[in-house]
């Protein structure tokens, strides 16, 4: 019986599949499986491509292909005058999905903003918990427990976060990711039937997708969600097949398995260019890979000797053989695409000589250091192992002899920020927000030491600039103190900035309208097909 | 295979006239001298890699990087192999590579052999709990894959060569146990061990003169064939990212670090491979060939 | 005979022990803290750190964690993903059937190769066919399989185009599972094509998985004929003026295939190692690829029932192989 149901079920769903023979299709070879679908407590790029650029929005969202924000579920918003009262107007009539497993009564309300965060830090809300072990790691991380004094419904389409003190970045805190707006009545029924796992793994949102199915590490299907606020979506059916290996991701490319996929190895770009039903999008990425000096571990206390260093260190091999081109000489901190950029600093030279007199004139000799190589591949920095391979070479012609290290990767970050960590250590950042202060404060900022400075390097002046910026909301302002930091942080040398990489998308030219994010996210909102 | 085959000793081959007879059978074998001709020549290659290699392994041509071998457009004599992708030079880093191989498998072989021989004897030779223990924890062993508990090790003792090493040779060596043990106990009631016992032997001695040298026929086998397995296994290891780690020039390593050039620059790949693929086939070469000099019931055959 | 089984069965019950000892202890002491493996960029509180030690009973004694893990096993509960926070069990059960499939293909493959070539190996002993067929053979044998697997990729997806690249089934069929084997599920619905893409799918994984065993088989396979062909019995009916066909595929085949049988019982471990090989090169979504990202993933619990579950199906498999044998070889119960 039960399997003649499923027998059943299926040729439904394969007539429905044949009954939509002409639908708009596209497949996306997507790099890895999402942990689920609830983007509040998730971290990965790829959860976030599967869950809140798909089946949710958030109150308001950056805008494609740029980091200013524009108006989604809300459609405007005011701040108070002291900087500690925001109000956001929510849209009226949006619906949530109908799905299999709910069937929505209500528009889109306060309410279900409210929970939204309510959930991500009141502990005795019973959905704080409602996954084993779950942390709200965005939320947290942002630090939004410190800034939001209380969220309150003014009516039923006005919500007002109350602030402890002005924060500029909040607005931008509030497109991001972990801030996607889920429904507050599908949370009851779902608490009513004892089931809150379900949440993870049954969405519900209102976004222009909804899901229809996932297998395991395997593929998710979604389609066009009718009652889309923004109107219905060009495509009907949008497919993830998940493919790991970006090589395996490229030849199902070129087969014609999938439409577009993310992250290609850097050696098949020259490959996937060449082809001619392809087309590659690149764009400069809002990241950073840099090698952190411990400047409170002898030598490298002497900022000398950590220009030395970076100066011996050929910048130019290392973009070629590592990021294949695909990547950029980072001269600072944070990306020329990214606003306070100050390009008036002069580019790091590679000077073997002058980096050998350096090191005699602070009298260092017979320097025999750690040099750590991050376990794992990442945006910033594809293949950190040969990065070191490189460094080793390059120092060994100066007269330093570096050991290789690595370790598991929570491990290596976990003994990284450890304060007497030996040697200089690679690492970087992508962009949360496209505030710089995401940059500036998150990885050199005094309070951060032990956390996300892996230098341990609290340098006052660079603090009380980045401080100021944080609480001017003027961005002029802020601009001018930020380009003032990066003087300041070239000076000291800190960390020597190796790469901004390149982000390169690589699609079937029958892909339209695809336009790339800088923040890194893939979202098929206003893509369309050619038949 | 070897467990199938054991059968009582082939009462041993190597003793009296045993050399010349051994090797009358193993010269039988054409591929089996092949294949002791190509370790022969890959030994002396890893002795002298210094001497040979046209570079050393680690140094990098800052000028050519991904350079295609000699033969293909492009390529030039003074890379014959072409080079990797940070511009070393693949023939050098292949020949030191056979250094490598050939360590981790008379290494792994060694310590699983030796591991294996004693807890087998031990088992067997003193039967009850001991012989029950001892079996259990290899039943244990054996019941996990090889790889993944090789690989679950290693996740455990930190990547690397010689962590590698080890969990590679803690899974190889219950077969060396179960080996040993089966032969000890069909020798241990036979007349001339208990006239051995009657006449004072201890344990020990009985043990180790008088028992373990019947059964070292297939032990031999079992090794060379633990010596292929070792060398496949650190390859793998090292292509998941978990065996030696580069720059070593280990050709599993080699393999792994360079698959993402497999459609731009194949020969990266295709070289490691082949040099793992030749090296494997010439030992199972040589160790069938030792099969068949060593193991009487397939001589007549 | 029920006898031969118990004592086998008695036998297992101290290595399901060590199984369970061995997979929760290489948990612990693998490095890294499983609380931080689940945070993310940010970190985690050290009070929230508490609490998650608490909830997950890391703060216990270590010997009543074991016994609060073994005790879960017994009620079948064998944990929560870390990474996904879902039942393991029922993470490895949707993943299990993929690599079946890929398995019973690769033997099918390696037993419908393997036996005919040993046997004609076998029949023309010393002729050019056994030569080649034995040289072939053992090239197989010492074949590092995930290089094999990225040369067969690239020639036949990449270069000639003839089979898909990764996948078990085009995306165009959306089938519900049924049985979670593709290969059945698509014949249940019945949907020819399907079936079709599925098994195309499923050439080149299950030819790189089948090589080793097919090599193992074709050899075991020519010595066991070449044992069976010089007894007595074979050269009398031969004698007896049977045709030589009729002896080989009736008489010698059918004896010399036990000892085959159990070679091919003892392949399944090595093809749940192969398969781990074989499934990363593939990305194909079952419990060896399952495995590994794993391991990367550090998703401890993950890690700890896999090994678990992955061994009981190897020692099940041996205790089938086992009392098979016994069925076919009598001789064997008495020992």
């Amino acid at each position: 019986m039960k399997l003649m149901k499923t027998l059943l079920t299926a040729t439904a769903i394969m007539a429905l599949a044949a009954g939509a023979a002409q639908a708009k299709q596209l497949v996306y070879c997507s790099e890895a499986s999402p942990a689920h679908f609830d983007p509040g407590p998730l971290t990965g790029g790829n959860d976030f491509d599967a869950s809140s650029h798909t089946i949710y929005n958030r109150l308001v969202e950056f805008v494609p292909g740029g980091t200013a924000v524009e108006p989604a579920l809300a459609e405007s918003w005011e701040v108070s005058e002291d900087g500690l009262e925001i109000t956001f107007k929510l849209r009226p009539g949006v619906k949530f999905q109908t799905t299999s497993y709910f069937t929505p009564t209500r528009d889109l309300n306060a309410s279900d903003v409210i929970f939204t965060f309510e959930r991500q830090y009141k502990e005795d809300n019973p959905w704080f918990a409602y996954l084993d072990g779950m942390t709200w790691d965005y939320f947290q991380g942002m630090d939004m427990p410190k800034y939001i004094k209380e969220i309150v419904a003014v009516d039923d389409l006005t919500v007002k976060f109350v602030l402890n003190e002005p924060n500029s970045p909040m607005i931008a805190n509030l497109a991001m990711d972990f801030a996607s707006i889920v429904s507050k009545e599908y949370a009851d029924q779902l608490e009513a039937s004892g089931d809150l796992a379900a949440f993870s793994t049954q969405p519900v949102g209102t976004g222009p997708f909804q899901l229809v199915d996932y297998q395991l590490d395997t593929v998710i299907r979604y389609q066009a969600f009718p009652d889309y606020w923004d109107g219905k979506r060009n495509l009907d059916d949008l497919i993830f097949a998940i493919t790991t290996d970006p090589s395996v991701r490229a030849q199902r490319l070129i087969a014609g398995e999938c439409d577009i996929m993310p992250y290609p190895a850097p050696a098949d770009i020259a490959v996937l260019q060449g082809n001619d039903d392809l087309v590659v999008l690149e764009q400069e990425g809002l990241n950073i890979g840099y090698m952190s000096y411990n400047v409170t571990e002898a030598p490298f206390d002497n900022v000398n000797v950590r220009k030395a260093l970076s100066m011996a260190v050929d910048k130019a091999a290392i973009i070629e053989a590592v990021y294949q081109g695909a990547g950029q000489d980072a001269k600072n901190l944070i990306p020329p695409t990214m606003w306070s950029y100050n390009d008036s600093i002069a580019a790091d030279v590679y000077d073997p000589e002058a980096a050998k007199k350096l090191l005699e004139e602070a009298g260092v000799t017979n320097l025999t250091t750690d040099l750590w190589a991050m376990p794992v591949s990442r945006p910033y920095n594809p293949n950190a192992q040969r990065v070191a391979e490189l460094i080793q070479a390059d120092w060994a012609a100066i007269g330093v002899t570096a050991n290789i290290v690595s370790y598991e990767w929570t491990e290596y970050r976990e003994r990284g920020k450890q304060t007497d960590r030996k040697g200089p250590f690679q690492i970087g950042w992508t962009g949360d927000n496209g505030d710089p202060d995401n940059f500036f404060a998150t990885l050199f900022s005094c309070s951060a030491i032990g956390v996300s400075n892996y230098s341990a390097w609290c340098n006052d002046e660079f603090e009380a600039l980045i401080q100021k910026a944080k609480t001017t909301s003027d961005q002029a302002e802020r601009t001018a103190l930020y380009e003032e930091a990066q003087v300041i942080f070239k000076a000291d040398e800190p960390a020597l900035t190796l790469a901004h990489s390149k982000v390169f998308m690589p699609m079937n030219k029958r892909v339209l309208n695809y336009t790339m994010s800088p923040l890194g996210n893939h979202s098929f909102k206003d893509v369309d097909v050619t038949e | 295979m070897t467990e199938i085959t054991n059968s009582p000793a082939p009462v041993s081959a190597l003793k009296t006239s045993g050399l010349a007879e051994f090797w009358y059978y193993f010269s039988a074998n054409r591929g089996a001298v092949i294949g002791l001709g190509v370790i022969i020549a890959l030994v002396l290659i890893a002795v002298f890699a210094p001497w040979i290699a046209p570079y050393p392994p680690d140094q990098q041509f800052r000028a050519s990087f991904k350079a295609p071998p000699f033969w293909y457009e492009g390529g030039s004599t003074a890379f014959l192999l072409g080079t990797d992708e940070v511009g070393r030079d693949i023939l050098s880093r292949l020949i030191h590579g056979a250094r490598y191989s050939l360590s981790i498998g008379a290494i792994v072989v060694a310590i699983a052999s030796s591991v294996g021989i004693v807890l087998g004897v031990l088992a067997g030779y003193f039967g009850g709990w001991v012989d029950n223990v001892i079996m259990r924890v290899m039943d244990v062993i054996l019941a996990f894959p090889s790889l993944l508990l090789a690989l679950v090790l290693v996740a455990i003792l930190g990547p690397g060569l010689l962590n590698a090493m080890l969990a590679i040779s803690l899974v190889l060596q219950p077969h060396f146990a179960r080996l040993v043990r089966a032969a000890v106990m069909a020798e241990k009631n036979r007349e001339y061990v208990t006239s051995a016992k009657m006449a004072g032997a201890g344990h020990l001695r009985l043990m180790l003169k008088t028992i373990l040298p019947n059964c070292l026929g297939p032990l031999i086998v079992q090794a060379t064939l633990s010596f292929s397995n070792a060398i496949l296994d650190a390859a793998a290891l090292g292509f998941l990212g978990m065996g030696a780690q580069p720059p070593t020039p280990e050709w599993g390593t080699m393999l792994a670090s360079a698959r993402e050039f497999i459609t731009s620059a194949p020969w990266i790949v295709t070289f490691p491979g082949l040099a793992i693929l030749i090296t494997v086939l010439a030992i199972n070469l040589v160790g069938d060939g030792l099969r068949d000099a060593l193991d009487p019931k397939l001589k007549r055959s | 005979m029920l006898n031969y089984i118990l004592r086998k069965l008695a036998l297992i019950v101290p290595t399901l022990i060590g199984i369970s000892i061995c997979a929760f202890a290489f948990v612990r002491v693998l490095p890294g803290d499983p609380i931080l493996a689940m945070a993310g960029q940010h970190g985690v509180s050290p009070e929230r750190y508490e609490i998650l030690r608490e909830q997950f009973g890391y703060n216990l004694p270590i010997w009543q964690q074991y016994f609060n893990y073994v005790g879960n096993l017994l009620q079948g509960n064998f944990g929560t993903s870390l990474a996904t926070k879902r039942p393991v069990l029922n993470e490895f059960m949707t993943l299990f059937p993929a690599t079946v499939e890929l398995a019973m293909v690769a033997m099918i493959f390696a037993i419908g190769v393997g036996v005919p070539a040993g046997v004609l190996a076998a029949v023309k002993r010393g002729s050019w066919i056994d030569q080649i067929a034995m040289s072939v053979a053992l090239t197989g044998y010492s074949m590092p399989i995930f290089w094999w697997g990225l040369l067969l990729m690239m020639f036949f997806s990449a270069y000639l185009g003839w089979t898909p690249v990764s996948g078990r089934i085009a995306l165009s069929f959306f089938l519900k599972p049924i049985t979670g084997f593709m290969l059945i599920d698509t014949l249940l619905h019945g949907n020819w094509p399907a079936f079709v893409s599925a098994l195309r799918h499923l050439i080149l994984p299950a030819v790189v998985l089948g090589t080793i065993p097919l090599a193992v088989i074709a050899r075991q396979t020519r010595s066991a004929m070449l044992e069976v062909l010089g007894e007595d019995y074979v050269r009398t009916a031969k004698a007896k003026g049977l045709s030589s066909r009729r002896v080989v595929s009736v008489h010698a085949l059918r004896n010399a295939l036990i000892p085959v049988v159990t070679t091919i019982g003892l392949q399944v471990g090595l093809l749940l190692g192969g398969a781990i090989l074989t499934e990363t090169i593939f990305s194909w979504p079952g419990i060896g690829k399952w495995m590994i990202d794993s391991i990367f993933k550090r998703d401890y619990v993950a890690v700890q029932s896999g090994l678990f579950l992955i061994a009981c199906i190897v020692m099940a498999v041996n205790l089938i192989v086992d009392v098979l044998y016994a069925v076919i070889n009598p001789r064997i119960r008495v020992q």
